[in-house]
């Protein structure tokens, strides 16, 4: 692989913005994604009839064409979308500087709008599930995404020596960093490991807190070139490097039926992500990784290169993702697990406060971010910096 | 929508659930051997005819070397738990009346890549709760058994499931 010279640092993140993060918030997905673009075009200085790129999830309640005639676009010339739902929110801003450092588009806004907390649990809806491969899992009970990853996990410890109270420390230091973000949901709640350890299984071995929220929220970032963006009211957000991951024989959510079920689509985005950067996972001053669950830390630890296979558990011990103690602080503002979930977009605005020096738990000095999507499923990565 | 509501191709017969509400498999021109495989009391595993490698789930082309010629083959029924889940509520009905049941992942004597997602059962026939969860033990050797569900219009499944071998 020859590393992308010329995409390299060619964009910079300029605007974002977020609603409030809630239970339930009464606009529609469709009415919050609108607001959210439109507060992250002000939060950029950049008027929104100048956005012409619209790059958004496949999950997607609302299309680039409603999008558009709302927000009072002019010519879009450049949209696309990124599937595989946690797998897609970095590739949706990789596809918007992609956009850009081509020339497609000069202002590109990339969102993600969810009403997860006060609309219906997806895997409710069995009628499209049982196709392959979900007429090989759904029938046994292997009913929800936690289900499918507990799998996964459960071998993941057998085979590594991994326990629960390494799971335990993910979902600690992320609350912490929650504890610390009043705008997360999680914000005045602390979490010990007792607390950890006496809440309720959901599927073991995975129980309440190794779970993400259920919550609405919108979320939104704009992107220009490095010249534009040096020109604007924030620091600019470079996007150093940008890949996406779908590995040999992948089967999402369910990656039972290859050579190495452990070694996901982290590790395929990674190698190509590394080649792509000028500098490698020990430069990297802080992290936010995609966290539905807290064994997906795990696996994205090791396939993104911050230990070998096999030692993510150990990385966790005495607070080293934790702002303040440890050597890379994960999920700063509190994650998917204890700020809110939108399909890991908060990660991308968190990496991005990060490298403005923002953030609620800002790690002093850092000049690096990576930023992840969702291991199990194909996925996609980003490297910011400032 | 999803990339799976997304899929189109391929006659699908998704004619339900059975009479007491399990999920049954969407049935398709791909899945079918496998299917009526395992109404016969025979697990089958989808084989490519030009290189002969074993692959499941079953698909059009063989990836290794994209030949689509495919065939079956029937396989011995053994293997080993190669992982296992215990889910509790909130689930759908009827398994959230059988919760905490098991859910296991099987890797075939025949080949240490060819895995199954089923449950450990007591005997055939049996519930996906009638094990104790805390003796499943990774590594343990099971043998395939078929436990048949019929839908309200009379069609009929069978489910590949697992009991610990003699």
């Amino acid at each position: 692989m020859s590393p992308a010279v010329g995409f390299q640092d060619a964009t910079a993140i300029a605007g974002i913005a977020q609603t409030p993060f809630a239970k339930h918030l009464e606009p529609s997905e469709t009415e919050l994604a609108c607001q959210v673009i439109v507060d992250a075009c002000a939060d950029a200085g950049i008027d929104p009839s100048e956005v012409n790129a619209l790059c958004s999830y496949t999950m997607e309640a609302t299309e680039e064409v409603d999008i558009a005639r709302n927000i009072g676009c002019g010519e879009v010339t450049f949209f696309s979308q990124v599937g595989y739902g946690g797998g897609a929110g970095c590739g949706v801003v990789g596809h918007a500087a992609l956009a850009v450092a081509s020339g497609q588009a000069e202002v590109a806004v990339a969102w993600r709008s969810r009403k997860r907390g006060s609309g219906p649990r997806p895997w409710t809806s069995t009628s499209v599930q049982l196709r392959v491969p979900g007429g090989y899992t759904r029938p046994f009970g292997l009913l929800r995404p936690v289900d499918e990853i507990a799998m996964l996990t459960r071998r993941y410890m057998h085979e590594f020596g991994a326990t629960r109270d390494h799971l335990a420390n993910v979902a600690m230091a992320v609350r912490k960093h929650a504890n610390m973000n009043p705008a997360a949901l999680m914000y005045d709640r602390p979490m010990s490991r007792d607390d950890y350890m006496n809440s309720r299984w959901v599927s073991e071995p995975l129980c309440l807190f190794d779970n993400c929220l259920e919550t609405d929220g919108a979320l939104a970032c704009v992107v220009v070139s490095a010249e534009r963006a040096r020109d604007l009211r924030h620091p600019p957000v470079y996007v150093h490097a940008f890949a996406q991951g779908l590995p040999p024989e992948h089967q999402t959510m369910v990656n039972f039926f290859n050579d190495d079920p452990l070694t996901g689509p982290a590790w395929a985005c990674a190698r190509r992500l590394w080649a792509n950067a000028a500098f490698g996972p020990e430069d990297v001053n802080v992290a936010q990784i995609y966290d539905a669950f807290t064994p997906l830390i795990l696996l994205s630890l090791e396939g993104y290169g911050f230990c070998k296979r096999g030692d993510a558990a150990a990385f966790t011990e005495d607070g080293n993702l934790e702002w303040g103690r440890g050597s890379l602080p994960v999920n700063t503002s509190g994650g998917g697990l204890s700020e809110a979930y939108v399909h890991g977009f908060n990660l991308i605005n968190e990496g991005v406060r990060q490298m403005r020096g923002t953030s609620t738990a800002q790690v002093e000095g850092a000049e690096t971010c990576l930023v992840t999507s969702g291991e199990g499923v194909p996925t996609s990565a980003l490297l910011l910096r400032r | 929508m999803t990339n799976a509501a997304a899929f189109s191709g391929g006659y699908v017969a998704n004619l339900g659930p059975s009479e007491d509400g399990y999920l049954m498999p969407a049935v398709d021109e791909e899945s079918r051997f496998f299917w009526e495989g395992t109404l016969a009391g025979e697990l089958r595993i989808q084989v490519c005819t030009n290189c002969g490698r074993l692959r499941h789930p079953p698909r059009p082309m063989c990836p290794s070397c994209r030949s689509t010629g495919r065939a079956w083959t029937q396989v011995s029924g053994k293997g080993t738990i190669w992982s296992f889940v215990v889910p509790h509520p909130p689930l759908l009905q009827p398994y959230s009346d059988l919760a905490p049941y098991n859910v296991i992942v099987v890797t075939l004597d025949e080949d240490p890549n060819l895995r199954l997602v089923g449950n450990l059962v007591a005997g055939p026939d049996g519930e996906l709760n009638d094990v104790d969860p805390t003796s499943i033990r990774i590594g343990e050797p099971v043998e395939v058994t078929f436990k048949r569900f019929k839908r309200s219009d009379g069609s009929e499944e069978a489910l590949p499931l697992w009991t610990r071998a003699h």
